[in-house]
């Protein structure tokens, strides 16, 4: 062994680090661990409790049951109970712990007493561990008990031990990830003698349950087996103490086993030993089940959802494939995973079966992969009565459907053998039902019709007739030659289908995905994302889908996204935030919440939850494993694109706040330029005027009154822009448009620029006939207005400026140009922005007046462009679309 | 008329009313001030003014309810000085019986100008029957429109129309009163009269119709006859 195999690998210390993060936001767990009820845990765990009160904790009793041992409940009587919720199921009244009561207290610590208890129906979840689970969580301490009898892979031994089938089992995954176990310890002599003076049950009890539980040799088995599992997980805990401190020492190889299951019960079995296995190997270990074509009926397919969810339980990997050659599968799983071993429970021989043909499959097609048969384990009589019959793969009525199938036709030819050329022809007819069959049926009710075929062929056609026997030697090779022949094509075309119908589903499973991943990938916004999502999962599952949403406080929307195909009530809502908020599936055939309508499914992101989908199937049915499977894909798949869009938004949203920013800037600076100056020569002006009061000089003072008025006018300039620039912003603007005479706009727009236009002459030209134009005259008075305020500004005095309007095309067309330089080039695709200034302009503007001019034109449907004439000078193009109406009409006066 | 014509400004802004004074004075007004609605009623009232300079942000009311208070009782002209400009202000306050409008910022002469011409609005039946303005000679009397020496022939919309002008010289009609007095109630929406008669009035009596000197428009409100200084 190298020394690099010493160090733990970069994954495995990343692994742990991340499980100690988690675990520090997390709420810390412990287990008072016993071998069976009476060896004080409840009384150890009250003790410890008064421990943590005594160093100031704060403590509070979620569930303690003291079986009304005075010992145990003088402790309890000075802790803080939070009151039972009584929930009513079926006539009687049981009181479960009141979870959300606990959560809305947030105690340091709570105790919770009988960690494999079941919950009572009407409770969020089914399991009381799932109870604690949530309160760790949510940074919750938890006290807790628990037997070893109620391990999930300690549940069968004891079962064997003691003949007394446990129900209440606690996965050992929770149990593992306890931070501290506490292993109650008493003798069996100890125990029985507590048990004698009346210490744990009342005295009749007391004497049942010695007779029946409490007996020397289950107390010793018990005591060896909860010793030994407290053992186990101190060696565990010194080797993960040895990796992280980088002690050498004998490692582990990073094992890894791959476990072949069926939907049978006996499955589980397989899989809880292969846990102990993996677990004292340190290995990881994958479950893996090959579904092969064929019918499977509900049963099974319950069976073998119960046995993948023990699987993942205990902590392993689950991986469905469907394939025809479960040898071929199971073998391609183990090299894809780089296993070293392959376990498979040992076949039941079968009538039919191709189990036993598995083991051999194996063998012979490997030669580097251990593979391990394990014992069937004995099975209870009432599994066996359960389970003989759907050995068989297909159900009852298609062994019945075939056989009559076959004796119908041979019945029907039974009249008419003479026509169809004697009893031999017969069999052939036979034959081809017998070879139709597999377009429905299985391989096992064919191979009965073949078997029916040919003894119906022997009773009712082959001399002597009405008997089984056979006459001639040829009649006999003709029946067997015709059994084989009906088996061999019955059996092989039924297979065929089989392994057609898997691949079928195969592609149809990857066709699904990609139907969505191409949906989805084609999304440009959330909107799309979630329709994408809904239309995908309801045209696949046949479901009725609806999708909440985080906003943006971090809370999930109580809205379904409006894409979403059902709105589910108020109730359903809240199973949507709890899974929102625990990032767990919840609702109906989920442990958690299973009274819901629909099943809720968190979207998660890297960091936080992005949202819920509720999926409610139709017709009430219920998902197979692959469905589910390709379900959870459907979701990760809608997660990532969900949070893919939300990322987009943000991008979106800080470019936006960079323009306003950088508006805000130019505004800023702008504004506070166009303000200060004319201020400035006010106040200058102004001061010296009042001066001069005493030595009055005429001259001066006009000097002084004409700049403090050019100020003035600026300013008002200014605040005007501003003021219209609002209100264009604002979205407020409404223009009221009345009929309007253009040459009185104009008219306006001079006679108000009258003095600025002093060195400007305007000529204006509009013909005669010049219709009158739906306008807001004020608005339009103030374009005109800034675009010759811009002409004035922006040529040297004398230059002329023209106006002119006339109709083109059914516009109103208003030009306003100049005989000046013309716009620099490379500023015409600016000139309309907001506080967008030519480089080197004179001063006197507010980089406004013609994105105002802009806004005021559109806000009539119109257009402006600006371009260079070919004469030289600057072009303002104004086209207002005329109203119909607009051609005049005669008023009619009163 | 030797005595100095009464002026009385309403105003909550003491540098407004400052300089109302100052330049009203200085051209020869005697002015009294109120800061609030309420003042400005009563002192309309009290001293009899011959004008009203009018704010229509007043702390206490708005001017627009001063106007209505005083028009209950009294047909003294209203100036509205505003630093209101939405046309529907204006308009609202002209139809709500004020005779002149004019926003802040404004330029001193102008207001002079308005002032002039609101207390001209009192002319003497004499001088209402023949109006002179700018080489246009009105006589009411005698239904003849003179400009220079040429007699004007008008149709009788468009001769309705200048009457209501000359009746109203120096004040600011707006579109609807117009409608109103010329084509009826009914018409009151139907701006494009206005526009076109106007439009046909002014060839006819203007020098230069583009430039027009006798009927002003005020843009987005209606129309004045101007009166000679």
């Amino acid at each position: 062994m190298n020394s690099d195999q010493s160090r733990p690998n970069p994954d495995t210390l990343l692994r742990m680090m991340k499980k100690e993060e988690e675990k520090e936001k997390k709420g810390k767990l412990k287990v008072f661990f016993g071998m069976c009820a009476g060896v004080g845990k409840t009384y150890d765990m009250l003790k410890d409790a008064h421990g943590e009160i005594a160093k100031g904790g704060d403590v509070v009793v979620g569930y303690v049951e003291t079986h009304k041992r005075p010992e145990t409940e003088a402790l309890l009587k000075d802790l803080p109970i939070i009151p039972r919720k009584t929930i009513e199921y079926r006539g009687t009244l049981l009181e479960e712990m009141d979870l959300d009561a606990v959560l809305a207290r947030k105690p340091k610590l709570v105790l919770v007493d009988e960690l494999a208890h079941t919950n009572a129906p009407g409770c969020r979840h089914t399991k009381r561990y799932q109870d604690v689970l949530e309160l760790l969580d949510n940074g919750i301490d938890v006290f807790t008990t628990l037997n070893v009898q109620h391990l999930e892979s300690r549940a069968e031994a004891v079962g064997q031990i003691t003949g007394i089938t446990v129900h209440e089992t606690v996965p050992d995954s929770v149990f593992e990830a306890a931070d501290e176990v506490e292993i109650l310890d008493i003798s069996p002599d100890e125990l029985l003698k507590r048990l004698a003076e009346g210490k744990v049950y009342t005295p009749e009890r007391s004497r049942q349950a010695i007779e029946n539980f409490f007996r020397t040799g289950n107390l010793t088995a018990l005591r060896e087996m909860s010793l030994r599992i407290t053992a186990e997980r101190v060696d565990r805990q010194l080797r993960d103490y040895m990796q992280r401190q980088r002690i050498p020492g004998p490692w582990k190889s990073g094992q890894r086993l791959v476990v072949g299951i069926s939907p049978s019960p006996r499955s589980i079995s397989l899989i809880r030993w292969a846990r102990r296995l993996a677990y004292t190997m340190d290995a990881s270990w994958v479950v893996v089940y090959v579904e092969p074509s064929g019918v499977s009926d509900e049963k099974e397919k319950d069976q073998l959802l119960k046995n993948v969810k023990v699987a993942r339980e205990l902590g392993a990997e689950t991986i469905i494939t469907s394939d025809e050659d479960i040898a071929g599968a199971l073998l391609r799983v183990a090299r894809e995973q780089n296993a070293g071993q392959i376990f498979i429970g040992n076949p039941r021989r079968r009538r039919f079966s191709r189990g036993s043909r598995l083991v051999d499959d194996l063998l012979k097609r490997t030669h580097d992969l251990d593979i391990y048969i394990v014992a069937r384990e004995e099975e209870t009589e009432h599994q066996k009565n359960h389970f003989v019959f759907p050995q068989i793969e297909s159900g009852y009525a298609q062994y019945l459907l075939s056989s009559a199938v076959v004796l119908l036709t041979a019945l029907i030819c039974f009249p008419l053998t003479p026509l169809i050329g004697g009893y031999r022809s017969v069999s052939l007819i036979i034959l081809l039902a017998v070879s139709l069959l597999p377009l429905r049926m299985g391989p096992g009710p064919v191979l009965i019709a073949a078997g029916v075929g040919a003894l119906a062929w022997d009773f009712l056609f082959i001399p002597p007739l009405f008997t089984f026997s056979v006459g001639h030697l040829e009649d006999m090779m003709m029946l067997g030659i015709y059994f084989i022949v009906a088996a061999v094509t019955g059996v092989l075309s039924a297979r065929l289908r089989g392994r057609d119908k898997a691949a079928r589903q195969r592609e149809e499973r990857t066709s699904a995905l990609f139907a969505l991943a191409k949906d989805l990938s084609s999304a440009h916004s959330q909107d799309e994302v979630i329709k994408a999502a809904v239309t995908n999962i309801s045209k696949h599952f046949e479901a009725d889908v609806a999708v909440f949403l985080g906003e943006a406080d971090g809370d999930l929307s109580p809205q379904p996204h409006p894409a979403s195909s059902m709105v589910p009530d108020a109730k359903e809502i809240s199973v949507s935030a709890w899974v929102y908020w625990n990032e767990k599936p919840a609702g109906k055939n989920t442990d958690t919440l299973p009274f819901a309508q629909a099943t809720y499914y968190p979207i998660s992101g890297p960091r936080y939850p992005l949202g819920v989908i509720s999926v409610r199937l139709r017709e009430n049915r219920k998902l197979g494993v692959d469905q589910e499977s390709l379900l959870e894909n459907f979701i990760t798949q809608i997660a990532s694109a969900v949070e893919r869009e939300l990322l987009n938004e943000y991008t979106k949203k800080s470019i936006v706040i960079e323009e306003s920013e950088r508006l805000y800037k130019t505004l800023f600076s702008s504004v506070s330029h166009e303000l200060r100056t004319p201020v400035a020569t006010i106040m200058g002006a102004s001061e010296n005027l009042m001066r001069d009061v005493a030595t009055p000089s005429g001259t001066t003072n006009l000097v002084y009154a004409k700049e403090i008025h050019i100020a003035a006018e600026r300013l008002n300039r200014l605040v005007a822009h501003l003021l219209d620039m609002t209100r264009l912003e604002s979205g407020m603007l409404q223009p009221k448009l009345d009929w309007s005479d253009i040459r009185d706009v104009i008219h306006g727009a001079t006679k108000e620029l009258e003095r600025e236009l002093a060195l400007h002459p305007v000529t204006v030209n509009i013909p005669d006939d010049m219709p009158l134009m739906m306008l807001d005259f004020g608005l339009m008075e103030q374009v005109l207005v800034n675009l010759l305020h811009n002409a004035v500004v922006h040529t040297p005095a004398g230059t002329t400026i023209s106006v002119d309007s006339f109709v083109s095309n059914g516009e109103g067309v208003i030009i306003v140009a100049d005989t000046g330089p013309g716009v620099p080039q490379d500023v015409l695709p600016r000139i309309f922005d907001k506080f967008y200034r030519a480089p080197n302009a004179s001063t006197g503007g507010t980089g406004l007046g013609l994105a105002i001019v802009r806004g005021f034109v559109e806000a009539h449907g119109g257009t402006i462009a600006a371009q260079n004439r070919a004469a030289g000078g600057a072009e303002f193009t104004i086209r207002i679309p005329l109203k119909n109406e607009s051609l005049q009409s005669e008023p009619k006066p009163q | 008329m030797t005595s100095k014509p009464v002026i009385l400004v309403v105003d909550d802004e003491p540098q407004m009313r400052r300089l109302l004074q100052l330049t009203l004075e200085t051209n020869g007004f005697t002015i009294h001030t109120a800061s609030t609605g309420n003042e400005g009623v009563m002192k309309a009232a009290s001293e009899r003014p011959e004008l009203v300079i009018l704010d229509l942000g007043l702390p206490d009311m708005d001017g627009s309810e001063v106007l209505k208070k005083v028009r209950e009782w009294s047909t003294v002209p209203v100036l509205v000085l505003s630093v209101r400009s939405a046309e529907e202000d204006i308009v609202g306050c002209l139809d709500a019986g004020a005779d002149d409008y004019l926003v802040k910022p404004f330029r001193t002469g102008e207001l002079l100008a308005r002032v002039r011409a609101a207390l001209r609005h009192r002319l003497t039946l004499e001088e209402k029957i023949l109006f002179i303005s700018h080489g246009l000679s009105v006589d009411l009397s005698s239904r003849i429109v003179r400009k220079g020496d040429e007699i004007v022939k008008l149709t009788a919309t468009e001769y309705a129309l200048l009457a209501l002008f000359v009746k109203n010289a120096g004040r600011v009609l707006t579109h609807r009163f117009i409608l109103e007095q010329v084509w009826g109630p009914a018409q009151a929406e139907e701006t494009q009269y206005t526009r076109v008669y106007v439009g046909q009035l002014r060839k006819k009596i203007e020098d230069d119709p583009s430039d027009p000197k006798l009927l002003l428009t005020e843009s987005g409100i209606g129309y004045r006859l101007t009166v000679d200084e």
